[in-house]
């Protein structure tokens, strides 16, 4: 069952909640679907009409006392777990309070951009938190509803332009949790992959001075080919890195891209060869998304990788 | 009081055929309830093959993960037609149509209260489906921003094609022929009845389309008005719908479920009927509780007019509003609950003859439960947090509107179809369209459950390749190619039965509500006499002189 993921590998406290009044909600209505199946392939089998059976049955027109009593019965179901619905809803959900969020998670079509406004962090479409601490996340939208959905962690929010939520996010143990946008939010919605990365207090620390680096701009070869076309063609139009003119907010923030796991919100496993696959047609993978076909040659795409790989090597 | 009352009229005109009266202009021009009725009925068997084909379409691509059998423009055009066909071109029109045909025949009247008017609905319908279809021959192409086009998504600039527009205004135009269609009910319901039929006797199909027609009078002004503001905002540049310039993005999700929560029961509530007609008379019972049935209908109907916003529990109303939703809409699993039992009762001591329309009308109860018992847990705020927007939504509401409304309209098409034609539908074809349809459906839709509680969301054009994601969508699209053969096995019972079908007579089923006095098809007049009504079964009445429903009764 460990493979299954979702609602079967809850992992975090909140999911725990979810998950148990999923089980118990599930239990109730296997026992209600269970009696009426049984009821009715009882009748099928007992009050079938045999050949030769030609007579009206008895004329039943009801019952007052046995109508009350099957109103009353989901009366009382329905009590029980609206109770445990307000009680799962408080217990994972509670109101934040004056605290101020520990991260912002920002949609837009079709990627994720992440800030940690205590250490100025800024990343997209991961996630890094240390594992077992509960954060207040705050969410937004640039432009259309999106909707922030790791399955093992917890609840649903939508990020609605003009209205932001917030929710709080907790992973129980360290280890790489995968969401979705779930709302649906234009052509790529597909590809709008969230990753979690839950990790140990150190390994977070370690991670977090990573991207404080501002990296330095290669002098020479081929990565610095690459960082001069980075800012004479059009990629500084929509995408930041630190150190350097590039400063759009269009695009993902690309100052430590080598460090993730993927590109284009999930669309590929960042790799090298993948980075100049994906630079060579953006569109082939995702179509339809802002990132245009930029028609580059091959020694462009070979200068931008080497640029953009160059960044985290200090 | 003697059973010696004649009731069929010698000379049975046959339905109007396209070879006499002038041909088509004859059905164009006709304001005759039964003409406009089948016309309902053909037109909504065209838009269901087509919704249907989209859905194959839709479910080839997502046979294997990473698939481009599909483009993502394609795939999202698709998936917004296929929902918009199947709850506004088939589903709400196919129980508009039956009922505006069965209407008049089961309150013994001669036709609507405005026959001009139920003839202006059809063809506000008609063309408002056209006009929706024509988008998929612009350059834009059709709408693909969900059958629920949430804003902003739906507005300028993410939505620079004209396809919402389509969308809008197709809908507009059919959306005031169903209000139109909802008015001409209540009235004729409330003052065509033959002398006798008091609203306590009035059949319960009748009861349910008189609910679902006060629903289309309250609710579809609601959206109406919303595509009004919509169309404002794209073709005019007004701001509702855009945060950018100060409008709101979920103003727009209240209006629309304001509307579209009801909406479901309004495709709900008229299948509730039909198998309360089916039901009884295939088990040789009343139904159970007559008045219970129809008071829960009024019940939900009430309800369903304030639980709008448990479609919005992820969007950040807060705990109280989510808490006070969510309690409105379990309260509605309380008379559903009811109606099933009572259908349940109705069966137990019966004497059931599982001819077609009662193997449907059995299995409605089944789907429908889950159904409704998964409705139920969505209700459930947290548990609508995990499930909302995810696979688990899409099998629910297949087992509701598929499993609820079409298998009630299959049994009510082999119910009603001898009345329609005067010929009866091949029982042999009609049990391979229900076993495959039995089969096809829940093998496509039960495991559409697992895939939403394992983090699959709706409306993606494909899925990465999680683990069992891949076998679990592939025997998903294996069971909507079965429900495709049966929906071709269907249109081909149809096809052959109305040249060869087995002549009907006027009461085959030996049922005993006032369409079954009438000839089939029944006369343009509809009825050469209408049967005395002293009780809810006249014909049964008739039958059994000694056993009547109501002793004591006396002709009003």
């Amino acid at each position: 069952m460990e493979n299954l993921g979702g609602l079967f590998n809850p992992s975090s406290p909140q999911m725990e909640a979810l998950a148990g009044l999923t089980y118990y909600t599930i239990a109730i209505s296997a026992v209600i679907l269970g009696i009426i199946v049984i009821a009715v392939a009882y009748i099928v089998i007992r009050y079938r009409k045999k050949p030769g059976d030609d007579g009206e049955p008895y004329q039943d027109f009801g019952n007052l006392k046995i109508e009350v009593v099957w109103t009353i019965i989901p009366v009382a179901i329905v009590a029980v777990l609206f109770l445990l619905t307000c009680s799962t809803m408080r217990a994972i959900d509670p109101p934040p309070g004056d605290r101020e969020p520990d991260l912002l998670v920002i949609g837009h079509q079709w990627w994720w951009e992440i800030r940690y406004p205590a250490s100025g962090v800024m990343t997209a479409n991961e996630i890094h938190i240390p594992a077992g601490e509960k954060l207040l996340v705050r969410l937004e939208s640039i432009d259309v509803i999106h909707d922030f959905w790791v399955p093992e962690l917890g609840r649903k929010i939508d990020l609605v332009p003009g209205h932001p939520n917030y929710m709080w996010l907790v992973a129980g143990e360290p280890g790489v949790y995968i969401g979705a946008c779930a709302e649906f939010c234009g052509d790529q919605h597909a590809n709008m992959l969230i990753r979690v990365v839950a990790e140990t207090e150190e390994e977070f620390k370690k991670w977090q001075e990573e991207q404080l680096v501002v990296p330095r701009t290669p002098e020479s070869g081929i990565a610095a080919e690459g960082a001069r076309l980075f800012q004479t063609l059009a990629c500084m139009n929509c995408h930041t890195i630190r150190g350097t003119a590039a400063a759009a907010r269009v695009g993902p923030d690309l100052t430590h891209i080598a460090d993730r796991d993927t590109i284009g919100a999930g669309v590929l496993t960042n790799t090298p060869e993948n980075l100049a696959k994906w630079l060579a047609n953006p569109q082939r993978y995702k179509q339809g998304s802002y990132m245009p076909n930029m028609k580059l040659s091959d020694s462009e795409v070979k200068s931008i990788v080497a640029y953009l790989e160059a960044l985290d090597e200090q | 009081m003697s059973s010696r009352i004649p009731l069929v009229p010698e000379n049975a005109a046959p339905l109007p055929s396209l070879k006499e009266n002038n041909g088509l202009l004859a059905w164009v021009a006709s304001v005759d309830h039964k003409q406009i009725g089948i016309m309902y009925l053909i037109i909504t068997l065209v838009y269901f093959l087509l919704g249907g084909l989209e859905a194959l379409l839709i479910r080839i691509q997502l046979a294997h993960p990473g698939n481009d059998f599909l483009t993502p423009e394609m795939y999202n055009q698709l998936f917004t037609m296929h929902g918009t066909t199947m709850i506004f071109f088939v589903v709400m029109p196919f129980l508009i149509g039956v009922g505006v045909y069965l209407l008049p025949l089961m309150i013994g009247a001669r036709d609507m209260a405005f026959p001009r008017l139920n003839a202006l609905s059809f063809w506000l319908f008609f063309f408002g489906g056209i006009l929706l279809y024509y988008s998929f021959f612009t350059q834009s192409g059709a709408p693909d921003v969900g059958w629920f086009a949430y804003s902003p998504l739906s507005e300028k600039p993410f939505s620079l094609n004209k396809g919402p527009t389509y969308w809008a205004l197709g809908l507009l135009a059919s959306g005031i022929g169903s209000v139109a269609s909802g008015l001409n009910n209540v009235v004729t319901i409330l003052t065509m009845r033959t002398p006798g039929m008091t609203m306590r006797r009035i059949p319960l199909f009748v009861w349910m389309i008189f609910v679902t027609s006060l629903l289309l009078i309250f609710v579809i002004p609601i959206i109406t008005a919303a595509f009004a503001m919509m169309l404002l905002d794209s073709l005019l540049g007004a701001t509702f719908f855009t945060p950018a310039h100060g409008g709101s993005a979920i103003l727009w999700q209240h209006f629309f479920w304001g509307f579209g929560h009801p909406e479901v029961y309004i495709l709900i509530l008229p299948a509730f009927g039909i198998i309360s007609e089916v039901i009884p008379v295939f088990s040789r019972k009343p139904i159970y509780g007559y008045e219970f049935v129809a008071a829960s209908t009024v019940a939900i109907g009430l309800l369903s007019l304030g639980v709008w916003a448990h479609h919005m529990f992820a969007v950040g109303l807060g705990n109280v509003a989510n808490a006070y939703f969510s309690l409105a809409s379990m309260l509605i699993a309380i008379p559903t609950g009811v109606k099933v039992l009572n259908w349940v009762a109705t069966m137990w001591g019966g004497r059931i003859n599982f001819a077609t329309p009662m193997l449907f009308g059995t299995a409605f109860i089944i789907e429908f439960v889950i159904g409704g018992l998964t409705g139920v847990a969505i209700a459930s705020v947290p548990i609508d947090w995990v499930v909302t927007d995810s696979y688990f939504i899409v099998a629910h509401f297949h087992y509701a509107i598929f499993g609820g409304s079409v298998f009630a309209i299959f049994a009510g098409v082999y119910y009603w179809f001898p009345k329609f034609t005067g010929r009866m539908l091949s029982e042999t074809l009609g049990k391979w369209h229900f076993w495959l349809t039995v089969i096809g459906f829940n093998m496509t839709f039960f495991v559409q459950h697992f895939l939403g509680v394992m983090g699959m969301p709706r409306r993606t054009y494909t899925y990465h390749d999680m683990p069992y994601w891949g076998s679990m969508n592939l025997l998903s699209t294996i069971g909507a190619l079965i429900l495709g053969l049966s929906a071709i096995v269907f249109v081909w019972n149809i096809l052959v039965s109305l040249r060869n079908g087995k002549p009907a007579g006027d009461n085959p089923w030996n049922a005993w509500t006032l369409e079954w006095a009438t000839t089939s098809p029944p006369a343009v007049e509809n009825f050469e006499l209408v049967p005395p009504v002293r009780g809810r079964r006249p014909l049964w009445d008739l039958a059994h002189p000694d056993q009547p429903d109501e002793p004591g009764a006396k002709i009003v």
